[in-house]
């Protein structure tokens, strides 16, 4: 047999996460947590990926993966940058606020938290750094996999090669390891894409987030941390994919004009923060998250339209899902890489992830657009939804990310 | 040479023994195949595979309980001694590893030593094989702190003598584990006509029903040879979800238990 241990070039860990987004480096966390050994490889040089002109987006987080936040003991360096979401007011067009979620009527916890996606990256790789049983291999292009029936090996282009027991792809939604590996998927292009920005604004939020339906699709405010002592917020605005070009040519007095009439004056004066972010939608879920020694995390496994503020969290929720049936598998001294444990994990996620693209799909297409029946028949059922107090208890725990058969560290338990 | 005291499972392919020592090419790559088949957990062993993590679960809280470790650590084991007698392609011996313990494996079949450490070369595991049998052991004077007979005491062709034997392997302090199927006509219409016959889960002929144990019996012998036996617990089987779990309640047909050794 082949010594690995005189082939200076060869690294080996228990778990080869390929990915360092946040789902990735989340997933590095937990799964290192528990004792394992985590190799970490990723694209591109991480110190890219912190800075504010790479990534500008601002993220819900639910509850649920707020406790996953603690669990894996991040909570102290992110809760300073963490905006608690105290209320939801849901409003379709002309009619503000007829639906509205009260964290107060589910308990004493807000309904989640808005944090920058790059403050929680800083303070992931902050803490990954600190882990010595995690070794982050940036940047790094892979240039061959070989995977044999007890071990994948990867190749990097400089040499080195990484031998592990399982491979978990959180490479994102274009996911290259979910293509090289012939997983298909299911998708369709939503004709919408999202404008993501900050605001100052002269009025305190008081910890309020606000969407907003219009027919061009979801326009979302959303209370972020004061910055230099200026309130301020998020804003994701969806419109349909043609508008979009002509609203980003805009002068910057023009596109506030814009923004007033869709957000109103209820802040006061609006000052837009940094850069605009333009995204395409569009909704994608693979077919099979498991291979021969191999998974699909997060958005690599399904990719969903923004409007409820979940793409995240559902990542978030695979992760704890995933490292609770790794860990306790490794717990028996089984071989973590074995398809009777990585079919746990799709058992466990698929179904519930799938539910969740059919109804943000669904949501979107009933809201977005301007047709007199439907917007009838949508006013009527937000305002049944708002009558009917347990039916609107059980979509705000979902929204919180607190439903269904949950994972250890969703329900705050150590992993 | 000591005698075969121990006839572990054999199946049509390793009935043709091969000789110890250096193997050539050929025999090699064979050996390899029927690796990957005793590794395949939907292959000619899947009832082993269904039924390991419950027996490694039971070891592992018991062994943990016993001398204070830590179970929900990766590594609980570190710095114990695990014999695993009957060891076959090693399907205990790996987890037992990975979980930090230092692990030897005997089995009175050479082809089935050569066939577990092929397979731990390829997962990396540290883990000592050995073509021997217990006697062997015990006039080396070999310790250990954990002794696994599973599966394996309905194969002996004296059971004190073996059970003796064991218990003079084991340090102080140390456990001795074992599971084995009870002598009762529900055993014999489930292991023998149902899993040889009906399910063909094994070769026809792997048990005689005859020398199946009733744990009177087993605690009986463990006594004489001073081990005291501290648990006892039924292992069933779920028909509708195929699934193997632990019942302290029903004894009739599998069971595992563990006892430890007297205090001198």
């Amino acid at each position: 047999m082949l010594n690995n241990s005189l082939d200076k070039n060869m690294e080996s860990a228990e778990v080869c996460i390929v990915g360092g987004g946040l789902i990735g480096l989340t997933l590095a966390l937990a799964l290192s947590s528990t004792g394992l050994e985590v190799a970490i490889v990723e694209r591109v040089d991480l110190q890219d990926t912190i800075s504010s002109e790479f990534d500008g987006r601002a993220t819900a987080i639910s509850n649920g993966s707020a406790q996953v936040i603690k669990g894996i003991g991040l909570w102290n360096l992110v809760s300073d940058q963490l905006s608690p979401i105290n209320d939801i007011r849901v409003s379709d067009k002309n009619s503000l606020f007829f639906l509205h979620y009260d964290h107060t009527e589910v308990g004493n916890e807000p309904l989640g938290y808005i944090i920058e996606n790059r403050l929680l990256r800083l303070s992931l790789l902050k803490k990954i750094k600190e882990q010595n049983r995690i070794s982050l291999l940036a940047p790094a292009k892979i240039t061959e996999i070989n995977k044999s029936p007890n071990k994948v090996q990867l190749k990097l282009a400089d040499g080195r090669k990484i031998k592990s027991q399982l491979l978990l792809a959180c490479d994102g939604k274009n996911s290259s390891l979910r293509e090289s590996t012939g997983i298909p998927v299911t998708s369709w292009n939503y004709n919408q894409s999202s404008i993501v920005f900050s605001v100052f604004h002269e009025i305190s939020h008081d910890n309020l987030a606000h969407e907003l339906f219009l027919p061009g699709g979801p326009f979302a405010i959303l209370p972020m941390v004061d910055l230099n002592g200026r309130h301020r917020s998020a804003v994701v605005w969806t419109d349909s994919k043609s508008l979009i070009p002509s609203l980003l040519a805009l002068k910057e007095e023009e596109f506030i004009s814009e923004l007033y009439k869709r957000f109103g004056d209820f802040l006061g004066k609006l000052e837009i923060v940094g850069s605009k972010w333009t995204y395409p939608l569009s909704l994608l879920h693979a077919q099979r998250y498991i291979d021969h020694r191999f998974a699909l995390v997060g958005d690599a496994a399904h990719s969903i339209h923004p409007i409820a503020g979940q793409g995240l969290n559902m990542g978030i929720r695979d992760i704890a899902a995933l490292s609770e049936v790794i860990v306790d598998a490794r717990r028996l001294g089984a071989d973590i890489g074995l398809s009777e444990t990585l079919s746990a994990y799709e058992r466990w996620r698929r179904f519930d992830n799938l539910v969740l693209a059919v109804v943000t799909d669904t949501i979107n297409k009933l809201f977005s657009n301007d047709i007199p029946p439907v917007r009838t028949a949508r006013r009527f059922g937000l305002g049944t939804i708002n009558e009917v107090a347990p039916l609107r208890r059980a979509l705000m725990r979902h929204a919180m990310g607190t439903m269904g058969e949950l994972p250890r560290l969703i329900r705050g338990e150590s992993l | 040479m000591t005698s075969k005291v121990i006839r572990y499972k054999m199946t049509e392919k390793t009935k043709n023994s091969v000789e110890n020592g250096s193997v050539d090419p050929i025999e090699m790559e064979k050996f390899r195949a029927m690796a990957n088949e005793w590794w395949d957990p939907e292959g000619k062993f899947k009832p082993l595979h269904k039924i390991n993590p419950l027996r490694v679960e039971y070891i592992r809280n018991n062994v943990s309980q016993h001398f204070n470790l830590d179970k929900n650590s990766l590594l609980p084991f570190s710095g114990l001694k695990v014999l695993d007698i009957g060891c076959g392609g090693g399907l205990l011996c790996e987890p037992m590893a990975r979980l930090g313990a230092t692990v030897t494996g005997i089995d009175v079949l050479s082809e089935n030593i050569e066939i577990a450490k092929i397979h731990s070369e390829e997962t990396s595991l540290s883990i000592t094989y050995r073509k021997a049998s217990i006697e062997e052991l015990v006039s080396e004077n070999k310790e250990f702190d954990i002794i696994l007979n599973m599966e394996v005491v309905e194969h002996v062709v004296n059971i004190e003598d073996f059970l003796d034997n064991c218990a003079n392997t084991v340090s102080q302090n140390g456990l001795l584990f074992f599971s084995t199927l009870n002598r009762t006509p529900k055993s014999f219409l489930l292991a023998i006509i149902g899993a040889e016959y009906i399910l063909r889960w094994l070769p026809r002929g792997t048990h005689d029903w005859k020398k199946f144990i009733k744990p009177s019996e087993i605690t009986n012998i463990l006594l004489k040879a001073e081990i005291e036996v501290r648990d006892l617990t039924g292992v069933t089987f779920n028909p509708l979800n195929g699934l193997w779990s632990a019942n302290t309640s029903d004894l009739e047909v599998n069971y595992m238990g563990y006892g430890k050794k007297f205090n001198t």
